[in-house]
């Protein structure tokens, strides 16, 4: 681990002016960062302390959304009763994530900046644009198993490791930021970015900007929800394709539809036309296969990852019946409904 | 009284170290607090094969509190020859030496070690050690291997050659039902919880006290004696706690060597601890390659058995394993016929890890028993059942015992067998098959020449002890109730001293010989002990034992009590305080005796299990779910069913990982090991294990071992993983012959209609 300063910041003002010193970063839960400090993935030179910011609460919108704090926990979010309530969807995706401890301890907006979990990028020995931008990709050709399927470029394969981003992405949560330039709002399809040739850019933030809460609209996607999360053991690991599905019914035909992939691609994958093609229809095992097709469009698989392309073809025609038929994936007992 | 009766052998007493453990008052090897320690830490070498061409160490050495960095270039004086490297259990070869010259074996060979005041500024200073290499070529890929297969001349002490019978080959051709088929294993690594570790406490004289992980202290103690040039009795090498090995710690590993060697220079203290990648830069199991075929009569009687199977090793040394010879032994089967090979690839060389060879050699010629089975239009216990074999096959000996069809009946019963729908994909509940499976199990049931020592004091408190290791497996309470119940003591009047090179010769904890050996020393020990207690007794002025024998009494609740009148009796610690003797001492080594040397030729000793294992398979996902496992074990005299159960539920959840989860992922282009964390080599979790009922069938074999005792470590693991496999068949009518069986291969093989 590199030496660092580490600084407390009590307002965030005065976070965001400590982060104008050079290599800062910012510090909530620290469930990846430090790891990734002790594995010489990031060595930053100052640490700013963000967990006096005040930035915990969960608190309803005047629009009858919700905003969820930066650094309330991913467990006190996903056991909210208005979260629980409204937006079942990002609570059983973020119950799908990690381990209790682990959600204990990581913050909201630490899970939206959480970084890949490629091998390669872990391992300092080894090339990675994202860790070492213009040494190469390593996965391409590489072991890629869990790598992406959709939105990859020739820098870069690595997906991103979040559950609880996809859900949000489905809810069209709204980021809220502060940066040295004052306050703006990033819709979350924004949020983060594909890999182009600047892997090692995982969102659109600039420089010093501060992820202060996160917002969810005034939808009602209650009734009709699943995360269907698929992985290399019943629980406790990365996705190697998730999906989240929201509908809206009126009857037996969908009246609105949200669906998000993880696990797949640099960010949360979202089509409007997949989403589109079920406006109307009826839930049905055709029009669920019309959908995961568009959602999957251009997948290309990296070899060892081939497989993740038929899989997630299934998981998205599952997700998308356990939403329509009111049956949501229980994140507790792992038996897949 | 009848309370006292119960601590000894066979009764479910708790751990006797439990409470130290739970409440981490026992210290592992890295917890033990030394003034003045130095912190080493391992770097790691990027490359698979060639040679350092330059280190820079400039910048490490810049970082205040850093006090050297070892590397080939600086590194003291080590014995030269191979032979002075090789270890108790080494197999044959030129052993790895860390720092000896430029040349790089494997990729995350140590290349340096950078010891500072503290721990985080050796972690810093070592991120600052760069090193240039000149590239080999190098080959990981077993496929590729395949090409060098070979079986050298000098084998490895433990190996046991296959022998053949009969004609396989044209009983083979011949058979009227056939199977033939391909298996693959991939890497696994042991990933015990503690990674290994090793403080090394210098004393002005010269002499060092390595507290170390490993299954033996005292092959580490030889191993350092032998490396440094020290004498034997200026190292004390203490494993007192082991937190899990699974074999990883029957070789020293290379964190002892580098510890040991920085204390001897620098003349201090010194800790090294690997991180949890370098935990993958050592001994795994080895990938394996088997090919088994059969063939039968129409009816299921088994004609043939062709069992061939390669196994990695590394470059430099010749690891082999028992993997063919269990498809030779288990089946009545005139013609069988085994070949074995290894092939090298430039990782570190392979190990031993939990049920070596049987793991992967049972679990596949199980798997081809299940394809034959079906072949055949047999239900798989029973025509496991109609191959029965009493006498191992294999050597033409029969068994000390082998209760294998009670166990076969027992987890048949427990499992419901009898209810399971013979077809494939004929058993479906909601959107998942459901598949139930069977798969043999065995592993041998060996015994080594061990000693103890049992020290009785004149307050009648009892201490038994030996070199032996606990790694988990319940060694000390073992030792406890087995000294309990030889001198009727109340178990929280023994204590047990173990993991200490400087105690009685035991062997490595390994192969489940431990209880079976350690148990009889601690025995043989107490035995001498209580007739010297009777001897006093007998002699005290109107004894009210009379002129007793050890025949005539037994040892009870802190008394000798004639068995013929239970009024009459003396405690033990007034014979002691009336014959004046402050301790009785006596050391004693079981060695199984000529009796237990000639049986040993003549009749073979294994431990056997019948694993039943129920699956639910998604249809449309290919997600597995072990929703029951059934393992009823053979073993023997159980000594505690407590520690026992345990071991049979560890060995149930690995084999679960063998079969669904664990693989280490090698990136050929690199030579590297990727997966090599927690997070993405994949052990089961509390969601990946459903009920596990663990049955110990009556096994009474007193020729086996002095004490009647086969042993449990492995037994465990052998034939769950095939049992899964075959469940995982039998649920979705797909076969998958490649371990682990993970969601693409389920789908590659379309279980989808």
């Amino acid at each position: 681990m590199n030496p660092f300063t580490f600084t407390r910041a009590g307002s965030v003002p005065e976070a965001v002016r400590a982060m104008g010193t050079p290599q800062a970063r910012y510090l909530a839960g620290g469930t990846n960062l430090i790891d990734l400090m002790k594995e010489n993935v990031e060595h930053p030179a100052a640490l700013v302390d963000i967990n006096r910011l005040g930035l915990g609460d969960i608190e309803e919108l005047p629009n009858g959304g919700l905003r969820l704090g930066a650094l309330a926990s991913n467990a006190d979010t996903a056991r909210h009763p208005l979260v629980m309530k409204r937006y079942p969807l990002l609570a059983s995706a973020i119950l799908a994530g990690a381990s209790p401890q682990l959600r204990n301890a990581a913050t909201n907006g630490g899970n939206l900046n959480q970084r890949t979990r490629c091998y390669y990028f872990y391992d300092t020995a080894t090339p990675c644009n994202k860790r070492n931008p213009g040494s190469g990709c390593s996965a391409i050709g590489g072991v890629n198993r869990i790598h992406a399927i959709l939105g990859a470029s020739d820098s870069c394969i690595a997906t991103h490791p979040s559950d609880m981003c996809v859900a949000l992405a489905a809810l069209d949560a709204v980021v809220q930021v502060t940066g040295p330039e004052g306050e703006r709002e990033i819709p979350f399809a924004e949020y983060h970015r594909l890999p182009g040739n600047t892997p090692q850019q995982d969102t659109t933030l600039r420089p010093g900007e501060l992820v202060t809460a996160i917002d969810l609209p005034a939808e009602d996607f209650s009734a009709h929800y699943t995360y269907l999360k698929l992985r290399d053991r019943l629980s406790y690991a990365f996705a190697l394709v998730s999906v989240a599905v929201a509908l809206r019914m009126d009857g037996d035909r969908i009246a609105e539809a949200r669906l998000a992939m993880g696990g797949v691609a640099h960010k949360p994958w979202r089509v409007p036309d997949a989403e589109q093609v079920l406006k109307g229809q009826q839930a049905s095992a055709e029009n669920f296969a019309r959908a995961a097709e568009l959602l999957l469009q251009g997948a290309k698989g990296q070899g060892e990852n081939n497989f993740k392309i038929g899989l997630a073809r299934r998981a998205i025609r599952r997700a998308l019946w356990q939403a329509a038929v009111g049956t949501p994936q229980s994140q507790t007992d792992k038996r897949i409904a | 009284m009848n309370i006292m009766q119960n601590v000894g052998i066979g009764s479910a007493i708790n751990r006797v170290e439990g409470l130290q453990k739970v409440t981490g008052r026992a210290r592992y090897a890295a917890e033990h607090p030394v003034p003045g320690l130095l912190y080493g830490v391992i770097v790691s070498g990027a490359i698979a094969k060639g040679r350092i061409v330059e280190i820079d160490e400039a910048a490490a050495r810049a970082v205040p509190g850093v006090v050297e960095v070892l590397t080939h270039r600086n590194r003291p004086h080590i014995a030269w020859f191979d032979r002075s490297h090789r270890d108790m259990v080494a197999p044959p070869g030129s052993p790895f030496k860390a720092l000896y010259d430029d040349k790089i074996l494997f990729s995350g060979q140590p290349i340096a070690l950078v010891l500072a005041e503290s721990f985080e500024t050796a972690r810093y200073a070592a991120s600052l050690v760069s090193a240039t290499y000149e590239t080999e070529p190098y080959n990981t890929d077993f496929e590729k291997a395949q090409s060098e297969r070979f079986m050298p001349r000098k084998k490895r002490d433990s190996f046991h050659p296959p022998k053949s019978r009969g004609d396989a080959q044209a009983a083979y051709d011949t058979a009227s039902v056939k199977v033939s088929a391909e298996y693959h294993l991939a890497t696994e690594h042991h990933n015990p919880m503690e990674m290994h570790a090793s403080t090394v406490i210098w004393e002005d004289d010269g002499t060092i006290t390595v507290h170390d992980k490993t299954q033996g202290p005292q092959n580490v103690r030889d191993y350092l004696a032998s490396v440094f040039g020290m004498s034997a009795k200026s190292v004390r090498v203490v494993n007192a706690f082991v937190g899990g090995a699974f074999g990883s710690g029957l070789r020293p590993q290379y964190q002892v060597y580098l510890a040991v060697m920085a204390a001897r220079m620098l003349k201090r203290s010194v800790r090294v601890v690997m991180t949890r990648q370098q935990m993958f830069t050592h001994g795994h199991r080895p990938e394996a390659l088997q090919s088994v075929q059969l063939g039968a009569e129409k009816d299921g009687q088994l004609t043939a058995i062709l069992n061939s199977a390669t196994t990695s090793t590394s470059r430099y040394e010749n690891n082999m394993e028992d993997v063919v010879i269990w498809g030779l032994m288990n089946y009545a089967c005139e013609n069988a016929s085994g070949e074995y090979a290894i092939a090298p690839v430039d990782t570190a060389t392979s190990s031993d890890m939990r049920a070596p060879g049987a793991a992967t050699g049972m679990t596949f010629f199980e798997m081809a028993m299940d394809e034959m089975a079906y072949a055949a239009g047999i239900d798989p216990l029973e025509f496991r059942l109609k191959n029965y074999s009493e006498t191992d096959q294999m050597n033409g000996t029969p068994f000390t015992s082998k209760a294998l069809r009670e166990a076969y009946a027992a987890g048949a019963e427990a499992f419901g067998w009898s209810r399971r729908s013979a077809s494939p994909r004929s058993m479906k509940e909601g959107k998942e098959l459901v598949g139930w499976g069977v798969a043999t199990g065995m592993w041998d049931a060996m015994f080594s020449k061990t000693s103890a020592k049992a020290r009785l004091s004149a307050n009648g408190h009892l201490e038994v002890s030996s070199a032996a290791s606990d790694i988990g497996t319940g060694t000390y309470t073992v030792m406890a109730q087995t000294a309990a119940g030889a001198l009727g003591l109340p178990v929280e009047q023994v204590t047990v001293r173990l993991g200490d090179s400087s105690l009685p010769i035991a062997p490595v904890e390994g192969g489940s010989w431990m209880a079976a050996s350690v148990g009889a020393a601690v025995q043989q020990a107490c035995d001498a002990v209580a007739e010297k207690l009777l001897k006093a007794a007998t002699k005290l002025e109107a004894s009210p034992l009379g002129k007793a024998s050890l025949e005539d009494v037994r040892f009870s609740d802190g008394c000798i009590i004639l068995r013929e009148d239970t009024s009459r009796g003396v405690a033990i610690t007034d014979v002691m305080r009336a014959a004046g003797m402050d301790t009785i001492e006596v050391e004693e080594t079981a060695s199984g005796g000529i009796s237990g040397m000639i049986s040993q030729m003549r009749k073979s000793r294994n431990t056997h299990s019948a694993v039943f294992v129920e699956v639910r398979v998604d249809e449309e996902l290919g997600v597995v779910r072990v929703t029951r496992v059934v393992n009823a074990v053979a073993a023997g005299r159980i000594i505690n069913p407590k520690t026992a159960r345990s071991q049979i539920l560890g060995g149930v959840v690995m084999g679960i990982g063998m079969a669904l989860h664990e693989e280490s992922m090698i990136d050929h282009r690199l030579g590297r090991f990727m997966n090599h964390n927690y997070a993405e080599y994949h052990v089961p979790v509390n969601a990946d294990i459903g009920s596990i009922d663990v049955i110990f069938v009556d096994e009474p074999d007193p020729e086996v071992t002095p004490l009647g005792v086969k042993g449990l470590g492995e037994i465990g693991i052998v034939g769950t993983a095939g049992a899964v496999a075959n469940a995982i068949y039998h649920a979705t009518g797909r076969r998958v012959r490649s371990l682990p069986i993970t969601i693409d291969k389920l789908l590659d093989s379309s279980i989808m209609p």
